[in-house]
């Protein structure tokens, strides 16, 4: 099976998140970068059915040159080949993003090394904008499953389930087929050192891409401009440590009645 | 936790391991009104403490960091929290056999448990290393791992429970207030607390902290590299943190070490990445903790590779997974060594930084006794903060010497090997000269200075086989067989030598006499005009410095001092101050230059260039006046670091060019040389037995072992007497003797020369080791050309300070036998001392 993962370079966050002087952008001075954890679920996923099945893995990217560092980090688990839609690094939207990767894999089909199943986060871990699977499925007129928590190769289709209140709903899609996968369908691996030195040696594939062009594409309207980012403000909470051992009973007795757990 | 009171005895900032054993130690020592403060929340406030590797290897060449690295781990086996692995430096490479050779003897000198194992031994003890790569292993069974987080916690309980500690996690330092040139007031978002004492033990952050107080603590942040690998399958049942000893790669500058089911890599191999301490994250914003930032996989790319080649079966394992990376920070300083001590811009301010996990705890333990009674145990004089010259606390040096000293964190560090990076800081007046003549330009203190001269090359051929030649490479290195040729030329002849680097500073008004008296221990109520070498002491009676001090009026007195000491000095004689203003130390180092002038045909030099009566009558040794020399007032000073009729002679800086020229042209008739600091600071020294400070004195001898005794002690106080009386009193338990070497030749056939440092040995190769513990190791090495042998001095037990004893001296894995030449500082050359009264 030939597989398709689209991933993007977010920073890890982790602390307070700190925005620009001109609220456009996160402050990343002191971030590391990553990809979003669904993201990760699909890289590994790509990687267990080509193990179990056969077929080639490819991530691709779209953004700046420094993403190939989050390509490499897939490499690393065993993804097969890489591929780098380069930007300028100015942020793209969702419809020119969802466009990019739709011409890509289009020319893949014109080339005769079609995807057979695209691999998506279910949304990503920065904008969180749950757009791009759904805009490039709708373009190539493809099946599409989001919050998929699991998937089973079948034969010329996959079956997909997903958590449906307490169940599972449970979907057989033919293939090609786009799925965007949920944190939790598996546990990522670590990179190991054989696979960290064998990514950083594994050619990237370096597409230079520029916005534009959604309405050929056919992924759909454009999207909402960004004003600004704000940081919201937070409750801020404390901890106090009201003793210890027995003679901190009457002190947490207090604080129960205090907040109605126990009557007075 | 408490509130913030608002008077405090001190306020400890920060609450690492340095500050929780800070804490803790003042405790013990009796102060109360402890405060201890972090930005942060406990135990792990976001420090380098949180994310050390935290294991201890013992050996360090330095003495002192070796001692107080041994009492941490003594400290932290007492709180429980130690786990013994034993530990490895293996060697890829024969130069790197030849310094595990050498660490072998600084693990004798110093008294380390230690071995050099095979390759086949060291794979015994840790199974997953590939061997085949190996040249040898350096084994200390000594080597462990520590909980430092959970050491801090319990030494703060201890405070706690003996009533002298608060603490205040979560407050933020916002100022601190001096007056009068004193701490007065740690403020805070917390509120403000006035503090006689304040110690800054901030880590990567100290800097920004003392400068609130306008003071320097010269380090910078820097990034160390780990991961962690995991789950190892050979660790799995793991009891405890670790079962197989850890392994230092010293060649390719990493370690691996197990933590339960991970090994992890560490690495100080990548190119030196620095940080401003204003640009390290806050705690909130930190994904992590403010010292543990993103890890740059970049800069690790070439210790993937190594690491694999060393323990191929664990990080060969695709099954084993890169769980954790980090770019961790930590302190680096311009010289390598802690930063500690009263600051010297702030009175009760002080500094506990650059301080690694393995030896904070001893820090702690020195630091708390040094601001109690000002005697510690373990002399402080390497790491004092009062060392820095004001240059050597700019921020280009301090990151050019930060960055260029961490790749040699595992380095193979020669002991004269000189920096590269910011020289040219300090030059002397006669450095075109020097230039001119070929100088090989060492430094010190900032200062340029020649250590030979090309120039002077030909006299190697003059002098033949009395000037000994070597061989071998590690002791050719930094050296140059001209210095004993220039060292002969000046005994037979005369010679000039740059003595630029000297710290002087002049004591002055009418309590001047008081405060000099005060420091010394020799008589400083001398007639105006003379010179007096003296030592200073501690209360203790340890060995706080020595140097010499002109009588130059009644209420004018210039103190003269090496240059790497000198600032320490300074700010000892500035400490002992009257309080009543009647006496004023004033830095006079860039003001003056100091030439010497040296051997038999000085006085005919000086005669050709002065008018002046350089008679031995007429300007006797150990006095000094104000002569004319080419036209210009000179204070000349006649005494010898070299055993030779001469003098020192100071000038302003500007005059150095013309009194160089005046001499170089007046000797030109008695075959004057230059010569270089290779025969001040080792031939000429050495072969009269002078001691000096650091390498022969310093706090942990005393002037009876040293033998540096007058025939009386003068009536006068001075610190240290009462000690100094005690010393005196009773016989020594080591005397300083001067050893020659019977014989240099090697097992290959080749002469190798000791360079200091070494293990005395017994016949039998046994240590030697003196009633106070210490062992016998070689304070100072190095060529003695007037007397033909190569000269050692040491301290030795009094059964083995005899003349004659025949001993052994350990030298890169070999023994050489070594003679008592002389017990006591009597010289080798001219025992009588008839060439400096010439």
């Amino acid at each position: 099976m030939n597989i398709l993962v689209c991933v993007k370079r977010v920073p890890v966050t982790g602390g307070r998140i700190s925005v620009t002087a001109d609220g456009q952008e996160i402050d990343t001075r002191f971030l590391g970068f990553t990809v979003s954890p669904h993201e990760e679920c699909a890289a590994e996923e790509a990687v267990r059915i080509v193990e179990k099945h056969g077929g080639t893995s490819t991530v691709l990217t779209l953004g700046p040159e420094v993403a190939i560092e989050q390509l490499r980090d897939l490499l690393a688990i065993g993804v097969n080949r890489a591929v780098l839609l380069e930007t300028d690094g100015r942020e793209w939207d969702a419809t020119s993003t969802a466009t990019a990767i739709v011409d890509l894999v289009r020319a893949r089909a014109d080339a005769g090394e079609p995807f057979d199943l695209l691999l998506f986060g279910n949304e990503a871990a920065d904008t969180g904008d749950f757009q791009v699977g759904i805009r490039v499925a709708m373009a190539l007129n493809l099946p599409c499953v989001v919050g998929a928590k699991a998937i089973e190769v079948r034969d010329g289709s996959i079956a997909v389930q997903r958590d449906a209140g307490g169940g599972r709903e449970i979907y057989e899609v033919a293939l090609p087929a786009v799925v965007a996968t949920k944190e939790g369908i598996n546990l990522p691996r670590y990179p190991s050192v054989p696979g960290r030195l064998r990514a950083k040696k594994q050619e990237v594939e370096r597409i230079e891409v520029a916005a534009g062009g959604a309405g050929e594409a056919g992924v759909g309207g454009p999207d909402p401009a960004k004003v600004a980012l704000t940081v919201p403000v937070t409750d801020s909470t404390t901890a106090e440590i009201l003793g210890h051992g027995p003679e901190a009973a009457p002190r947490v007795v207090e604080l129960l009645q205090k907040i109605g757990v126990l009557s007075r | 936790m408490s509130a913030l009171p608002s008077h405090a005895r001190v306020v400890v900032i920060g609450a690492g391991i340095v500050g929780n054993s800070l804490a803790y130690h003042l405790a013990r020592l009796g102060w109360r009104d402890i405060v201890l403060l972090d930005k942060g929340r406990l135990p792990s406030p976001g420090g380098s403490t949180g994310h050390a590797s935290n294991f201890i290897y013992l050996t360090d060449h330095s003495r002192e960091m070796t001692n107080l690295t041994v009492d941490s781990v003594h400290q932290y086996q007492e709180l429980g929290v130690f786990t013994r692995s034993g530990g490895l430096e293996v060697a890829r490479t024969d130069e790197r056999m030849q310094e595990l050779h050498r660490r072998m003897s600084s693990a004798r000198s110093w008294g380390i448990d230690a071995e050099l194992v095979s390759p086949t031994q060291a794979k015994a003890m840790v199974p997953y290393l590939n061997s085949d790569i190996l040249l040898g292993a350096f084994s200390q069974p000594g080597i462990g791992v520590v909980d430092s987080l959970r050491a801090g916690t319990i030494m703060r309980e201890r405070a706690q429970e003996m009533g002298a500690l608060t603490i205040s996690a979560q407050t933020e330092v916002l100022g601190l207030d001096v007056v009068d040139g004193r701490i007065r007031t740690v403020r805070t978002d917390k509120g403000d607390t006035q503090a006689e004492v304040v110690v800054v033990a901030c880590g990567v952050w100290s800097p920004r902290i003392a400068a609130m107080a306008g003071a320097a603590i010269p380090l910078t942040p820097a990034v160390h590299q780990m991961i962690s690998v995991g789950p190892v399958p050979l660790f799995a049942g793991t009891q405890g943190e670790i079962e197989y000893p850890i392994v230092r790669d010293m060649d390719t500058n990493m370690y691996e070490r197990q933590h339960g089911g991970d090994l992890e890599v560490g690495s100080y191999a990548h190119r030196a990445i620095l940080m401003d301490p204003d640009d390290i994250p806050s705690i909130a914003a930190a994904a992590l903790s403010p010292t543990e930032l993103p890890f740059t996989e970049e800069d690790f790319e070439l210790q993937y590779e190594q690491a694999l080649e060393l323990v191929p079966d664990i990080l060969g394992d695709e099954r084993v997974g890169i769980r954790h990376s980090i770019n961790g920070l930590l302190s680096l300083t311009p010289d390598g060594m802690p930063i500690l001590g009263e600051t010297p811009e702030v009175k009760g301010l002080w500094a506990c930084a650059a301080v690694w996990i393995k030896e904070a705890p001893g820090i702690a333990k020195m630091v708390a006794e040094w601001m109690t009674d000002g005697q510690p145990e373990i002399d402080p004089h390497g790491s004092d903060v009062a060392r820095f010259h004001p240059h050597q606390t700019a921020r280009a040096h301090v990151r050019a010497r930060s960055a260029e000293g961490f790749n040699k964190t595992y380095g193979i560090v020669h002991p004269s090997e000189q920096w590269e990076s910011n020289r040219n800081v300090r030059l002397s007046p006669f450095y075109e000269r020097e230039k001119a003549l070929g100088a090989m330009f060492f430094e010190t203190a900032g200062w340029e200075r020649p250590m030979w001269y090309a120039a002077n090359e030909p006299l190697i051929a003059e002098f033949g086989d009395r000037v000994a030649q070597r061989t071998a490479e590690w002791e050719s290195r930094w050296w140059s067989p001209i210095i004993s040729a220039e060292h002969l030329a000046m005994r037979e002849r005369v010679g000039i030598c740059d003595l630029s680097a000297f710290v002087i500073f002049d004591v002055t008004g009418p309590g001047a006499l008081a405060n000099v008296q005060e420091m010394a221990v020799a008589q400083l109520d001398v007639a105006v005009g003379k010179v007096v070498y003296t030592p200073l002491l501690n209360e203790a009676g340890g060995i706080k410095s020595d140097l010499t001090i002109m009588r130059l009026t009644r209420d004018h007195f210039r103190v003269v001092t090496g240059g790497a000491h000198g600032m320490g000095d300074k700010k000892w004689f500035r400490d002992h101050l009257p309080a009543d203003g009647s006496a004023q130390v004033t830095d006079h180092t860039s003001t003056y230059t100091t030439l010497g002038i040296w051997g038999p045909r000085s006085r005919d030099v000086l005669s050709a260039a002065t008018a002046d009566d350089v008679s031995n009558d007429g300007f006797p040794f150990g006095t000094c006046r104000t002569i004319e020399v080419g036209g210009i007032p000179v204070l000349a000073s006649r005494i010898s670091y070299v055993g030779e009729l001469g003098w020192e002679l100071y000038v302003p800086m500007e005059q150095g060019v013309r009194l160089w020229d005046t001499l170089w042209d007046a000797g030109r008739a008695h075959g004057i040389i230059a010569f270089g600091i290779g025969v001040y600071g080792t031939t000429g020294r050495l072969e009269k037995g002078y001691r000096a400070h650091g390498a022969e004195l310093d706090l942990e001898f005393t002037l009876v072992e040293a033998d540096m005794l007058r025939p009386r002690v003068k009536e006068q106080e001075f610190i240290g007497k009462a000690a100094f009386l005690e010393q005196r009193a009773n016989p020594p338990v080591a005397r300083l003797c001067t050893l020659t070497v019977d014989d240099h030749t090697s097992s290959t056939g080749e002469k190798r020369y000791m360079l200091g440092r070494e293990p005395i040995l017994t016949l039998e190769g046994e240590p030697l080791v003196d009633a106070k513990g210490r062992r016998s190791f070689v304070t100072s090495a190095g060529a003695g050309p007037s007397v033909g042998k190569h000269l050692l001095l040491s301290y030795l037990p009094p059964e083995q300070a005899v003349a004659g004893t025949r001993l052994l001296v350990e030298y890169l894995g070999e023994r050489y036998p070594v003679t008592v030449a002389v017990v006591g500082s009597t010289p080798l050359f001219d025992p009588e001392n008839a060439r400096v009264r010439a």
